[in-house]
């Protein structure tokens, strides 16, 4: 069998049948089935896109975060303060977050594109400590512990009202959401995409090959901070307010958790593994808020275990596996 | 002017002295063999040509350009390619996309991050008939681990060619073939351009002799001998150290 390999590489970029009806369902079930939950699919979203920006630089790049909450948490205090100090408008909101996020990604990049394994995870785990320190010592433009507050999101597009519905709140969520996904999506797909992974593989070959390797990393890096720090301005604009936990450890960690039961590498992993994860503990802390975190324990450990590609690579796997018998 | 030259290069890891005032010439298109026994460093040499290692003293030149202050990446951008003795590969990616990199990192597109790959034709033609030649395109859309290990070898071989180097260094591309695949890498050596210089290691003195126009000799981090064929097979010295000494395979 001779293969044509402009055929397999087009089909292996293709849009496929399930991602159509995947992203019309994200908007009809919500709204028309579920209305009452808006406000979830909304933070599922937001959290979703976070995912991807960490997926890009550990699913794709290999770059191990532990604080990766640190650039979220700095575009939600960063489109926070904009609004607070007086200008609300939400999509140049979202742009500042993506400037201020972007440049801070690209700073502390020249650290790790220097660093792997045990060394990466204690700066990224040290930057995630720092930031929730810096925040909390200039309390007076972030609110410090008690929270920044008066955050006002003017409405879109001049039209649209964030109320406490959510249905602005969500299709803001969703389209950004979308937009970057796809943005994401090309990426993967593109030559700088594939470097990425070749990197992710085996780094002493692509610099035998002539790739440099930092310099790709650090791009990532600063476009992961970006999209990270997009996702945090869009949970302070539609729920008006910033903590210092967006920034923190906790944040940085059920993130990674997220993307580990979806599965890393594949984008939709972290989508899929964003909404078992906020809608499960959405229904288990609702009957018992103390063990939440016992069943989402057991899940991870099961998912590592027996799904090491996730639960979306496991399911891919099985869809295979019967088509083929 | 030749094509890669290294002048006195020294290299020692704490008292252990691995490279000593070696100083190796090549010309375009040379043919020519590194030889000595386990642990006289001749992969030391590689690395520190291509930048892996860091010599302690001497210059290397590639093309009549010094190279000794580039990082490796740019080393293989001015046209030094190699392979490695032991498999270092994209192992979950398939040959196609390695190979298929290789030729857009040649080509200055790796860092396009909004192109499609796929419509990269120029690159993917080049991969697809690279991996032709060498005998890949069949199983060239499988991830590259699941490949019988001497197409492995193969691979290797084509992520140097991609970048279209003027100087490969080959590090025992035969290592660990089994005879039965054997032929395949023998022709894609043999098939090699003619213009590109190589520089390779190898254990198997059928292929050295077959190959190599000329032999260096290295011992114990130091040139012993270099001249042709021949004239190297002749040596008593050779022979007493290398040739009729331990065994290798």
């Amino acid at each position: 069998m001779s293969t044509d390999p402009h055929l397999w590489l087009r089909h292996k970029a293709r849009v496929s049948p399930y991602e159509v009806a995947f992203w019309i369902a994200a908007l009809i079930v919500p709204y028309v089935l579920l209305p009452k939950y808006l406000a979830l699919a909304s933070q599922i979203a937001i959290m979703a896109t976070f995912c991807i920006s960490l997926d890009l630089i550990l699913g794709y790049a290999g770059i191990i975060s532990l604080g990766h909450a640190a650039f979220f948490g700095i575009g939600a205090y960063a489109a926070g303060i904009l609004s607070a100090r007086g200008w609300g408008e939400p999509l140049s909101g979202l742009l500042f977050a993506a400037v201020v996020a972007g440049l801070a990604g690209w700073i502390i990049g020249f650290m790790i594109v220097r660093v792997q394994h045990l060394a990466l995870l204690m700066i990224t785990l040290g930057l995630s400590f720092l930031a929730v320190e810096v925040a909390n010592t200039f309390d007076g433009l972030t609110g410090g512990a008690d929270g920044l507050l008066g955050i006002d999101t003017w409405k879109l597009f001049g039209i649209w009202k964030f109320s406490i519905w959510g249905h602005t709140s969500y299709a803001y969520a969703l389209g950004v959401s979308f937009l970057i996904f796809l943005l994401c999506r090309r990426l993967v797909h593109s030559p700088f995409g594939l470097t990425l992974e070749a990197i992710r593989e085996n780094p002493q070959r692509t610099t035998a090959i002539g790739v440099a390797n930092r310099r790709h990393l650090q791009w990532v890096f600063t476009l992961s901070s970006s999209i990270a720090g997009i996702a945090g301005a869009m949970l302070a604009q539609t729920t008006k307010t910033v903590s210092l936990e967006s920034l923190g450890f906790q944040n940085s960690a059920e993130i990674a958790v997220m993307l580990i039961l979806g599965g890393t590498g594949r984008l939709y992993g972290a989508i899929v593994g964003t909404i078992i994860f906020m809608v499960a503990r959405d229904q288990l802390s609702g009957m018992n808020p103390k063990y939440w975190y016992f069943w989402i324990g057991i899940l991870l450990m099961m998912v590592v275990l027996f799904m090491p590609r996730g639960i979306l690579g496991a399911m891919q796997r099985l869809a295979a596996k019967m088509s083929r018998s | 002017m030749n094509a890669l030259e290294t002048r006195k290069l020294d290299k020692s890891f704490g008292n252990l002295v691995v490279a000593q005032d070696i100083s190796l010439a090549l010309p375009a298109g040379a043919r020519h063999a590194l030889i000595g026994p386990n642990g006289a460093g001749k992969t030391t040499l590689i690395n520190l040509i291509t930048g892996a290692l860091k010599p302690d003293a001497g210059e290397i030149f590639l093309g009549g350009h010094e190279i000794s202050g580039l990082p490796g990446n740019a080393r293989a951008k001015r046209g030094l390619g190699r392979t490695f003795q032991i498999n270092t590969l994209f192992v979950s990616l398939t040959p196609l996309e390695s190979v298929a990199l290789a030729v857009c990192e040649r080509l200055a597109v790796t860092g396009k991050w909004l192109a499609s790959l796929a419509r990269r034709r120029d690159a993917i033609d080049e991969a697809f008939d690279l991996l032709s030649r060498l005998g890949l395109a069949k199983d060239c859309t499988k991830p590259t681990r699941d490949l019988p290990y001497g197409q492995q070898r193969l691979l290797e071989i084509a992520l140097a060619l991609a970048g279209r180097p003027s100087v490969l260094l080959l590090d025992e591309p035969a290592a660990g073939v089994p005879t039965s695949e054997s032929t395949a890498l023998f022709d894609a050596i043999a098939a090699l351009p003619e213009a590109i210089s190589v520089l390779f290691i190898e254990h198997d003195m059928n292929i050295v002799f077959t190959f190599a126009s000329r032999i260096t000799v290295l011992v114990q981090g130091r040139v012993l001998t270099e001249g042709p064929p021949d004239e190297i097979a002749r040596s008593p010295e050779v022979r007493a150290v290398y040739l009729g000494g331990a065994k290798h395979g």
